[in-house]
């Protein structure tokens, strides 16, 4: 296969006293859909945060596009073409629609492009084009989820992860989100990195998928092979009663 | 009638300088969640270029013996100079420091200034006539207003106008209020983190040089000790604006520009020697009332 997009070796994370990953490895190609999952405390925002620069890894090499970037700043893992929309959204409430769209074009320089991706992602999600001069921070959790997604789009990013996009959102709005994603994946070639807390949403955006537990991958694999006993035993850590299964 | 339009303009210009002053310090706040105690030391530092360096009571010109516009870009150029050069020795290596380390290290920054300037020009009060004209009265309704007043109240609603212009419509404008608003996510962007606080030292250096100049035309004086009394006020102006809001800050400042004017005119003559008591009385009661300022943002939480 040719070089991998993403390649992450033996990466552990400590926050303190505390092991959030613990030699933690993951390959991504280019086009792949990746989603990862697992229970709370797992290691998945933890993951995000590494290799988006946030985090200091105690050990261990993240490269990305070919550059190693373990302990690189935010802004230039950006710069590489990794864009992630973290927990919580984090959009710029006082600043309208627009001008969250645009921080993050500063990385680019041809500005026809720029335009064109701005009026394509207005076409994807309608409602920010009616509230394109409205404030952000007035926005629907859902619309607001829209906006982040893709003002992270507008840096033209060679991934895009996403941290729980469903995070706070009515089951209906959640849906939504994700079929605009899996749009946005079919017309450009998107690379996505998804996090979510349930592995059933891996079942409709396909893909591979990897589940984390105690900072370590427990259970990886194309999300339609694996069987439900096998994901309790990775999520639980042992054999739960099926009812549990969607917790 | 005239009267009031006299206090009028000495709320404005008064207010001038309080709202500069904080502004200097919120930019710095807003993109680094550091109170500068430094600020008023680099205002001292950039208005005593002004004079060349002696013991003597009198001091010889030095930039201040030049041609105007060569001495406010020479003045402004200092400041921004100097406070940028704070940032890349002292507060660059201080980004992951606790809170009051770095509060410590600009206190501790503002001593050195303070001590440089001692060792340079003494701690005499040096007299400094730089534009004697300003301080003649111009007419206006009957009030007469010194130009000075009228030129610093011109130049601070200019700089007021043109910063939200700035801060709105260009690329380093946006990355600045992203900045403020969520520093990590700014970042995770790829707006270039120490290029925007670079920025906003250098915006804020300059803006204390700016009220040095004032102040020096108002008092005809300098003293390396002025900077304190400046940014305790400047930094009660953004506290009582709400940390983190620009527009908070700004209004903070002519609202202790007003307080202060109105107590200096109506208070009966025994009290006005505890104007400030007064004033600081209010910023109490304005405090317990709204604890976090009046214009609060989502900025003002801390940041991990």
């Amino acid at each position: 296969m040719t070089t991998p997009l993403l390649h992450i070796q033996d990466l552990h994370v400590r926050y303190g006293g505390i092991a959030a990953l613990r030699g933690l490895d993951l390959t991504l190609h280019a086009g792949e859909t990746v989603m990862v999952t697992g229970p709370n405390g797992a290691g998945k925002s933890t993951l995000m945060k590494a290799i988006a620069g946030l985090v200091k890894p105690r050990q261990g090499r993240i490269v990305f596009d070919g550059q190693l970037t373990t302990g690189r700043a935010p802004e230039t893992v950006a710069a590489s073409g990794f864009s992630l929309v973290p927990e919580g959204r984090q959009v710029f409430g006082s600043m309208t629609v627009l001008e969250n769209l645009r921080i993050g074009t500063g990385l680019r320089r041809n500005a026809l492009a720029v335009a064109a991706d701005l009026e394509y992602l207005l076409d994807v999600f309608p409602l920010l084009r009616e509230r394109a001069h409205g404030q952000a921070g007035l926005l629907s959790g859902g619309q607001q989820q829209m906006l982040v997604i893709a003002r992270a789009l507008m840096a033209a990013p060679r991934l895009l992860a996403i941290d729980e996009p469903s995070l706070g959102l009515a089951p209906r709005v959640t849906d939504q989100v994700y079929e605009a994603l899996l749009r946005l994946r079919a017309e450009r070639d998107l690379t996505l990195l998804i996090v979510e807390q349930s592995a059933s949403r891996a079942l409709v955006t396909g893909g591979r998928m990897v589940m984390l537990r105690e900072g370590g991958i427990v259970l990886e694999g194309d999300p339609r092979q694996i069987t439900a006993q096998q994901m309790q035993q990775a999520y639980f850590g042992y054999d739960a009663a099926p009812a549990a299964m969607h917790a | 009638m005239t009267a009031a339009l006299q206090y009028l303009f000495d709320a404005l210009s008064l207010g001038s300088l309080y709202a500069l002053g904080a502004l200097g310090i919120a930019l710095i706040f807003g993109v680094m969640r550091l109170v500068n105690f430094a600020h008023g030391d680099v205002m001292t530092f950039a208005i005593f270029v002004l004079i060349a360096p002696t013991t003597e009571a009198v001091a010889p010109l030095w930039v201040g013996a030049w041609a105007t516009p060569l001495i406010v870009l020479t003045v402004l150029g200092v400041g921004a100079a100097l406070a940028v050069l704070a940032e890349l020795a002292v507060f660059r290596h201080l980004r992951h420091a606790t809170p009051a380390a770095t509060m410590m290290a600009a206190f501790a920054l503002g001593f050195v200034i303070q001590n440089v300037l001692l060792a340079l020009h003494s701690s005499r009060a040096k007299a400094v006539n730089l534009w004697p004209q300003l301080n003649l009265p111009v007419d206006l309704w009957g009030a007469r207003v010194p130009a000075l007043q009228m030129l610093m109240i011109g130049i601070t609603m200019a700089l007021l106008l043109g910063l939200a212009w700035m801060l709105r419509h260009t690329r380093a404008g946006l990355e600045m209020r992203a900045a403020a608003e969520d520093f990590d996510m700014a970042r995770m962007l790829g707006v270039k983190a120490n290029r925007v606080i670079l920025v906003a030292f250098g915006m804020s250096g300059a803006l204390a040089a700016l009220i040095g100049l004032f102040m020096v035309n108002q008092t005809g004086l300098v003293d390396i000790r002025m900077g304190a009394p400046m940014m305790l006020v400047a930094f009660v102006s953004t506290v009582i604006g709400g940390l983190g809001s620009l527009m908070g800050a700004v209004l903070g400042g002519f609202l202790i520009g007003f307080v202060s004017t109105a107590l200096q005119a109506w208070l009966p003559l025994d009290a006005r020697a505890f104007r400030d008591a007064f004033v600081y009385l209010g910023v109490i009661a304005l405090l317990l009332w709204r604890p976090n300022g009046l214009f609060t943002t989502g900025a003002t939480r801390q940041r991990v």
